[in-house]
């Protein structure tokens, strides 16, 4: 029996990891900015299977709408060293492929050895506004409010950073 | 009979599951026919909006326009289809010939999928998903992407400077627009553009003029229509990113400003306008779609209204009016109807509208006397530019000592 979502599944996975592999071989730094927002995109089609439409507009408003355009503009601005005419591996490179095999059998185990990663998830109660409960549990002080507030202290302290760090004096 | 889009669907449904389909496919194929019916018939109304955007053109500039071909001119844009098809496709020498392709194609599919989420009757709805709101802004983002690539792949400086400039509005028209769509998010208490349209027994234009007023520029500057139309300013830039473009590869972009603008028209509608309300669209949902396209429509001659009627401003007051003006004032209004909304919870509706209205009034009145205060002192500033020099102090470094 296979489920349609099954093959969207699939289909999708092998894109993201195709696109995410071409990032790092493709020489043209633009074209591995393109391929990255590929397989983001891949990512948040993810999040949709998941039926977590939140996380994947936020998904693609953050890292395509913002993180990927200020890295291709990034680019763009220094063109004549957009071919990376470098090596492409460096020498540690047997100790990163060890460690990415024992993450990935790690993973694997735990899949196989979780019961409920067979099974299909139970349906979400009727009525229930994800939406509504994520925001109210970001500003209630019983539980998210300080990390919360501390994250937008953070970002507040960084955009006041970069405009001191931008300000041209006269 | 009064609802032939549900009837259609239904009817395929129930033959589709005669066949003896398990009833998860029949959701996959039900889906792809609504995605290839709904891109069909906006592909068609774009057909017909280059006849609407000529025409309309010319009549804001006291000319005929199209009107050789068929009643009205009406088969113009078929003939300049069949032209556009049969040009040379060029591809320019140094160009990055699969993001050169890829970006046309990105830019029309762009503008095609924010049409999943405007619900276009009672019933007709692309998607209900419960973050339509946000979606509209995670597709913006792909739209500047597909502009950025067009003009980096072209190899031509002009095509990367109308790029850059265009990607620049855009990305600074995304904060007040952004705000100003939450402001109706936060009157229906709802992300869904479906709650949003319901929940608007008094159109939203009543209860947040400003925020309608705001959604407006921010779509026009969103679009790259003068005022905002620094992207392909002529005589600086000769025609802004998609300057190498020809052919059918030029018709993409061209079709999808037009569709841009239209699907903006909707999405004002969808959130100021009341969208597919009417009377008797409830009972009778195929009233709706007649209604939802009168007023998008209303909203798209709008847009050219402005576009045919003002000079292009410069880059820094383009710039300036939207982070020191616009954003500003919308976050004023934000915060002021979050405010307003919650003290006034306990009211009657008539009471809570007229609070709301009476609030946006006030801070128009605030508005306006700033704005008249800043003309005049520019005024003055353009009179006599001596009395208003500031003498910058010059730094001994600045002498050209390190030239010949």
């Amino acid at each position: 029996m296979i489920y349609p979502l099954q093959v969207v599944f699939i289909l999708v996975s092998a894109v993201t990891l195709g696109a995410a592999l071409m990032v790092v071989t493709t020489r043209n730094m633009v074209r591995a900015a393109l391929w990255l927002v590929l397989a983001l995109f891949g990512v948040a089609i993810l999040f949709v299977l998941l039926e977590a439409g939140f996380f994947a507009v936020a998904q693609v408003i953050i890292y395509i709408g913002a993180i990927a355009i200020l890295m291709i503009f990034a680019v763009m601005l220094t063109r004549r060293i957009a071919q990376d005419p470098g090596p492409q591996l460096n020498s540690t490179w047997p100790i990163a492929a060890v460690i990415a095999l024992l993450v990935f059998g790690l993973i694997v185990f735990l899949v196989q050895v979780w019961d409920r990663a067979a099974s299909l998830p139970p349906p979400l109660p009727q009525g229930f506004a994800p939406l509504q409960e994520l925001g109210v549990a970001l500003v209630s002080a019983d539980r998210y409010l300080i990390p919360f507030e501390i994250a937008s202290v953070l970002l507040l302290a960084a955009l006041i950073g970069a405009i001191v760090v931008a300000w041209e004096r006269k | 009979m009064s609802d032939p889009v549900t009837f259609v669907a239904k009817w395929l449904e129930a033959y589709l599951s005669g066949l003896g389909l398990a009833s998860g496919w029949i959701a996959v194929i039900m889906a792809a026919l609504g995605v290839i019916a709904l891109g069909s018939a906006v592909l068609l109304l774009d057909i017909l909006l280059v006849w609407v955007e000529r025409k309309v053109v010319a009549r804001f500039q006291d000319r005929l326009g199209p009107n050789r071909l068929g009643p009205f001119g009406l088969f113009q844009p078929i003939a300049d289809v069949l032209k556009l098809l049969l040009k040379e496709d060029i591809i320019p020498q140094g160009a990055d010939k699969f993001v050169y392709n890829l970006a046309p194609i990105l830019a029309l599919a762009t503008v095609i999928m924010l049409w999943a989420v405007i619900p276009i009757s009672a019933t007709v709805a692309g998607s209900e998903i419960n973050v339509g709101a946000l979606y509209i802004v995670a597709v913006g983002a792909l739209g500047t992407l597909s502009i950025i690539m067009a003009g980096w792949a072209s190899n031509n400086k002009y095509a990367l400077l109308g790029a850059f400039r265009m990607v620049a509005q855009m990305i600074s028209y995304e904060v007040p627009m952004v705000i100003a769509i939450l402001i109706p998010v936060i009157l229906a208490k709802s992300m869904a553009l479906t709650d949003i349209v319901e929940s608007q027994t008094v159109w939203y234009i009543v209860l947040a003029p400003i925020a309608a007023i705001v959604f407006l520029i921010g779509a026009q500057a969103e679009l790259g229509r003068a005022p905002f139309d620094l992207s392909e300013a002529e005589s600086e830039i000769v025609a802004g990113y998609h300057i190498e473009y020809s052919g059918m590869k030029f018709g993409l972009f061209y079709a999808g400003e037009l569709l841009h603008a239209l699907t903006f028209g909707g999405l004002f509608a969808t959130f100021f306008l009341g969208g597919w309300r009417g009377w008797g669209a409830e009972t009778y949902p195929i009233l709706g779609i007649g209604y939802f396209l009168i007023k998008s429509m209303f909203m798209y001659w709008v847009i050219m209204w402005i576009k045919y009627s003002f000079p292009r401003v410069r880059i820094d007051q383009m710039l300036n009016f939207c982070w020191k003006f616009l954003t500003p004032l919308i976050l004023t209004v934000l915060s002021i109807t979050a405010i307003l909304d919650k003290l006034m919870s306990g009211l009657p509706y008539w009471a809570y509208v007229l609070g709301m209205l009476l609030s946006n009034l006030v801070i128009l009145y605030f508005v306006y006397q700033a704005v008249g205060r800043y003309a005049r002192r520019e005024r003055q500033r353009v009179a006599d530019p001596e009395k208003f020099r500031v003498n910058f102090p010059v730094k001994s470094t600045a002498s050209p000592s390190h030239l010949p």
